[in-house]
């Protein structure tokens, strides 16, 4: 083990482990909870998990760090096969959802716990300590007991305390999630920074989009158990590949019809009443069903500014809800279709009342055929 | 908000339950009423019993405190209260180093077994410790099962003289107050938030590093408590000394009995007295020491 003090945030390239997952499974009592979860996390990545409770997330997290024991498949880390080895020998740091700091451990004590196990010397302890509580902007906390701190500095220790022995890979559990509103976007933004600062791979579990959003390079979306789609947080957004991506990741409106023809990577289909055009990877028959997927804040009441050409539909508003940073209206198509319209609120824009009919237009290329 | 002080509930709460208003307002008013009967009950017919009792040692033939001062000169007392102490503390180690390995199994253990395995601990629990001191003169005696045994394996040619030792007396207490060694400390494990371990795991800590370094200073609070509740039951045991022990080896309690046989009843208050006396010393030095109020404040939460 390295004793020295080499500072804990000086990146260095190739500092992260890369980890990978083939055919990962977990079944407990017969029932898959995994069920083939494949994925490469390159070094130094931030990769999300993300997905609804019971999807098979945190199952996935805890076998990463030999918490449980896979079915099936295999987890590697640094080419290096883990499967087997049991967790105080993988270097793994790890903050858990309700923190699990030690209460009967002052803040400095619960730090230095990886270190004491490793056979650090009590001086380099103590400085490793001290750069660690500044790294998570906590100075001075040491003497505290985790009773007398706040669940966002329970948090920051919980932080500390993974990182200060120099692990390769961290990995988090819904760390945030005890957390208020306000606290978790800061948080977020530390995550981040401490993420670039520390040039370790992270994967980080949680069911929260937004969160998954703002910090992620990637994001694998798990429901049941299997990756539904992985990738940048924009090519997640922009181009889901199916409706529970489209629908979890962010609000989509869903236009169901049928195909009419092809026109180089577009499909033209007949939607709720009209001639709808989506970008369709593959070439899809006529005359086959097809639900095309748009993001509500992609939308644009006809005639005012920032509305671009494309797809045209005829609605009348059932719903006009101000909710400050933008408006949000529930539309009602020829067909029934419901549709819901973001749009960023201003002092010049009309708002739309209930009842009225009106036009909305949005871009081919911000629909999808999910 | 206003509270029930009893209880700490929010007043507001209680409204959900169908109970009649005024019955809100007497609960309200005075948890004292719920209490009453049995405070009577319990001043009437033990609190005055037990306090002219202990009033006799000093009240009996004349007010004095002589019968104290002899009490230090008297061989047959300090014998009795030497093995009193011995066997309490040969019982409190028995019962924690028995104990604490099964309440640690019970808190690792999935429900079903972990039920299953209380009930087995609990099982003697609801059995007479009378029954359960004839069951060791069974065992223990000279043509009892553990002897015949031993003599049918032709280990031994002579009986051992197992019943009427304070050997005898060991293990049946430590038999009987295991249940109260490790049910506290049951409960303090299982309060033990299970991520700790795994998260010291997590850091590099060993299974027994894990152990040493969380679980075991964590459930203190437990193990401190079921060493003090076996500690003052063992004080004051009397049956199972009675039954199993050796005529030489008397408990406190034994010696007390004795004397009231006597009728002498000034010695036999100012043994009471002096057993009570050890108790509550025992309970105050504990609370009083360094560390042990916040570990069981720690242990509540």
């Amino acid at each position: 083990m390295d004793g020295g003090l080499a500072p804990l945030a000086a990146a260095r390239v190739g500092r992260g482990a890369s980890v990978s997952l083939v055919d990962l499974e977990k079944r407990f009592e017969g029932v898959g909870a995994v069920r083939g979860i494949s994925l490469e996390v390159a070094s130094g990545e931030f990769l999300t998990l993300l997905g609804p409770s019971g999807s098979g997330k945190t199952t996935t997290l805890m076998m990463i760090a030999g918490f449980e024991t896979p079915s099936g498949g295999d987890i590697a880390i640094d080419r290096q096969s883990v499967v087997g080895v049991p967790p105080h020998r993988r270097n793994i740091g790890m903050v858990f959802q309700n923190y699990a700091l030690f209460p009967h451990l002052t803040v400095a004590e619960n730090i230095a716990f990886p270190l004491k196990q490793r056979g650090v010397d009590r001086a380099t302890r103590a400085a490793r300590v001290v750069e660690a509580l500044q790294l998570v902007r906590l100075p001075g906390y040491e003497a505290r007991y985790p009773r007398q701190l706040s669940g966002g500095q329970q948090q920051r220790v919980a932080l500390a305390r993974a990182i200060v022995f120099q692990p390769r890979l961290l990995l988090m559990d819904e760390p945030l999630g005890a957390l208020d509103k306000q606290l978790r976007e800061s948080l977020q933004l530390e995550m981040r920074r401490l993420h670039a600062d520390l040039g370790i791979t992270f994967v980080y579990v949680t069911h929260d989009q937004e969160e998954a959003l703002t910090m992620s390079d990637r994001i694998a979306v798990v429901n049941e158990g299997r990756i539904a789609q992985l990738g940048r947080p924009e090519e997640l957004y922009d181009r889901p590949c199916d409706r529970f991506v489209a629908s979890f990741l962010g609000e989509s409106n869903f236009l169901t019809g049928t195909v009419r023809g092809m026109e180089a990577g577009v499909v033209v289909a007949d939607c709720a009443g009209a001639v709808l055009r989506a970008v369709a990877p593959q070439g899809l028959a006529v005359g086959s069903a097809v639900t095309l997927s748009t993001r509500p804040e992609r939308m644009r009441f006809d005639g005012v500014s920032g509305a671009a050409e494309g797809n045209r539909l005829r609605t009348t508003v059932t719903e006009a809800v101000f909710a400050g940073e933008r408006c949000r209206y529930l539309l009602r198509a020829e067909d029934g279709t419901m549709l819901v319209l973001k749009e960023p609120s201003s002092a010049t824009t009309r708002r739309r009342a209930v009842g009225e009919v009106a036009e909305i237009t949005w871009p081919v290329a911000d629909t999808v055929v999910v | 908000m206003r509270s029930v002080p009893a209880l700490g509930v929010p007043v507001g709460t209680l409204r959900v339950l169908p109970v009649r208003a005024w019955n809100i307002r007497a609960l309200v008013a005075g948890p004292a009423l719920l209490v009453g009967p049995l405070l009577l009950f319990m001043a009437a017919f033990y609190g005055y019993p037990v306090l002219a009792m202990l009033a006799r040692s000093v009240t009996d033939p004349h007010p004095t405190l002589a019968n104290f001062a002899q009490l230090a000169g008297d061989g047959v007392f300090l014998h009795v209260f030497g093995n009193t102490l011995r066997t309490a503390l040969v019982v409190t180690i028995g019962t924690l180093l028995l104990g604490y390995p099964v309440a640690l199994a019970l808190s690792r253990m999935r429900p079903t077994a972990a039920t299953i395995t209380l009930t087995l601990v609990l099982l003697p629990f609801w059995t007479s410790v009378l029954v359960r001191s004839y069951a060791w003169m069974v065992l223990l005696g000279r043509r009892g099962l553990i002897n015949e045994a031993l003599r049918a394996l032709d280990i031994i040619q002579t009986p051992l003289k197992l019943l009427n030792t304070s050997f005898a007396v060991d293990i049946a207490m430590v038999h009987i107050l295991l249940p109260y060694m490790i049910l506290p400390i049951a409960s303090v494990m299982r309060q033990i938030d299970p991520s700790l371990p795994r998260a010291a795991a997590g850091m590099g800590a060993t299974p027994w590093g894990a152990f040493r370094q969380v679980i075991l200073p964590l459930s203190m609070p437990g193990a401190l408590a079921g060493t003090l509740l076996v500690f003052v039951l063992s004080l004051g045991f009397y049956i199972t000394p009675a039954l199993v022990g050796g005529p030489r080896d008397l408990m406190l309690s034994q010696l007390i009995a004795q004397q009231v046989d006597l009728l002498n009843w000034p010695y036999a208050a100012c043994l009471s007295v002096t057993l009570l006396g050890a108790t509550l010393v025992l309970l105050a030095a504990t609370q009083v020491l360094p560390g042990v109020r916040g570990a069981f404040r720690l242990g509540s939460r």
